[in-house]
């Protein structure tokens, strides 16, 4: 393993041993998830097919609510007990860290989206497993889209005054291609569509992912600078 | 000096532009008045585009070199760019009202343009935030590049998501089939908002570079 995959992997590695230890963040995550179902369905009312209706943009809007939360964390962490000066003193190119970072913030939207797929599945009773493969490969690209731009916003805002507001006000506008993109790609699919239908939402899905990455590694080491 | 020449530039411009815009523009034959609008509407969103190529070229400057210039530049840049983003929405919507018969359509153009006109605020409320110059820069920099750089994508995004708008008809492929003295009228209104653009960017350059001398 390169010097560079060990140090993005070292992040992720002392997030998640963090994580497993203090349980801050993940079990009330799950919990939350579990909180915007009821939201929804007080929202639409008992009517099954105005659920199945808005099912793409209902998921999505769990994902992305969810995201939200966990990504504008993601640097928090690092504020405490001069971890953030630790960061910056790594030797190395800094780009690492983003990606150890991103790769721990899609794991955790992982955890979620399994989540609140199986509770979709459960309290609506949807049977998604006709559609897994498919639904597996639009989260994906959605998910590291989302990702993306939310590890590098939160270590923008991260030492910043009224984060937890301005986190979001620039997030969600910056995402609304990939909302977009990935809200008509699950829609393709949960219709039984093949997924070649959706093809064109998927490439611009894979080329949004890509441009933020891009973006993400070439500007992360001005943003750690604090 | 050189600011104030091209002020008085930008008003005997506008004023050309209001005279062509209403006395010698036709009448258009379909919409009536109301389609002179378009004078307004157009070289608002054309500038808003330079307006936020410029913040992208600011912040990549700042980053590369660390000057201040160039963050001055993306922030002088912003602020018109929003100021004429909200001009095309709103000029677009008084436009729509009349013809297509609703204030606001989640048609593709409206949506895109809505989505960036929310990018650059939220940039701008960035740069409120934060005290410390080089901070401020460095973050300011790395939302603005990002910004320019998903204007593609949010385009294609809104496009495939849904088309009412007529398309372009200037910036499109084939030749424009805009009637000369309309298209005249649209240049010398477009030329008038450059103007007004670089003196508004020139101007708030050097309040920019007055408030760090005076910070610092």
């Amino acid at each position: 393993m390169s010097a560079y995959a060990r140090r993005a992997w070292m992040v992720v590695w002392k997030d998640v041993l963090a994580e497993r230890r203090s349980k801050e963040s993940l079990n009330a995550l799950v919990f939350f998830a579990l909180l915007l179902l009821f939201v929804f369905q007080f929202a639409l009312g008992p009517e099954r097919a105005r659920v199945e209706a808005a099912l793409p943009g209902l998921l999505w809007l769990g994902f992305i609510l969810s995201g939200l939360l966990a990504f504008g964390r993601t640097f928090l962490i690092e504020r405490e007990n001069d971890c953030w000066e630790g960061l910056v003193l790594t030797p190395g190119d800094k780009s690492a860290i983003y990606l150890g970072k991103l790769a721990g913030n899609v794991l955790v939207m992982v955890v979620v989206e399994v989540v609140l797929v199986a509770l979709f599945a459960v309290f609506f009773a949807i049977d998604f497993t006709p559609f897994l493969l498919g639904l597996a490969a639009v989260l994906a690209l959605g998910t590291l889209g989302l990702a993306s731009v939310g590890t590098l916003f939160g270590a923008v805002t991260a030492q910043m005054r009224a984060r937890e507001l301005l986190f979001p006000v620039l997030l969600l506008p910056a995402v609304v291609p990939v909302l977009l993109a990935s809200v008509s790609a699950t829609q393709t699919v949960l219709a039984g569509e093949p997924l070649a239908e959706a093809a064109a939402w998927l490439k611009l899905l894979a080329a949004a992912d890509l441009v933020y990455l891009v973006v993400g590694v070439l500007t992360f080491e001005f943003v750690l600078e604090g | 000096m050189a600011a104030r020449a091209l002020g008085w530039l930008t008003v005997l411009a506008l004023i050309a532009g209001l005279g062509a815009a209403f006395g010698y523009a036709p009448r258009e034959a379909v919409q009536g008045n109301v389609q002179r609008i378009m004078y307004l509407h157009v070289p608002a969103v054309l500038t808003a585009y330079l307006a936020f190529a410029l913040v992208f070229v600011g912040s990549v400057g700042y980053l590369l070199t660390r000057r201040a210039g160039w963050d001055r530049l993306a922030l002088a840049a912003a602020e018109p760019g929003v100021l004429f983003t909200g001009i095309t929405i709103v000029s677009g919507s008084i436009w729509g009202k009349p013809t297509w018969g609703t204030w606001w359509t989640w048609d593709a153009r409206l949506t895109s343009t809505a989505v960036l006109f929310l990018v650059y605020v939220g940039y701008l409320l960035l740069r409120g935030m934060v005290d410390e110059p080089d901070r401020r820069a460095r973050a300011a920099a790395v939302v603005g590049i990002l910004g320019a750089a998903n204007i593609p994508i949010v385009h294609f995004s809104v496009k495939w998501w849904r088309a009412l708008h007529q398309p372009s008809t200037i910036l499109g492929p084939e030749p424009s089939p805009i009637a000369a003295p309309i298209a005249a009228a649209l240049l010398i209104n477009w030329i008038a908002f450059t103007l007004l653009f670089a003196y508004l960017l020139a101007k708030r350059m050097e309040i920019a570079r007055l408030e760090d001398t005076h910070a610092g």
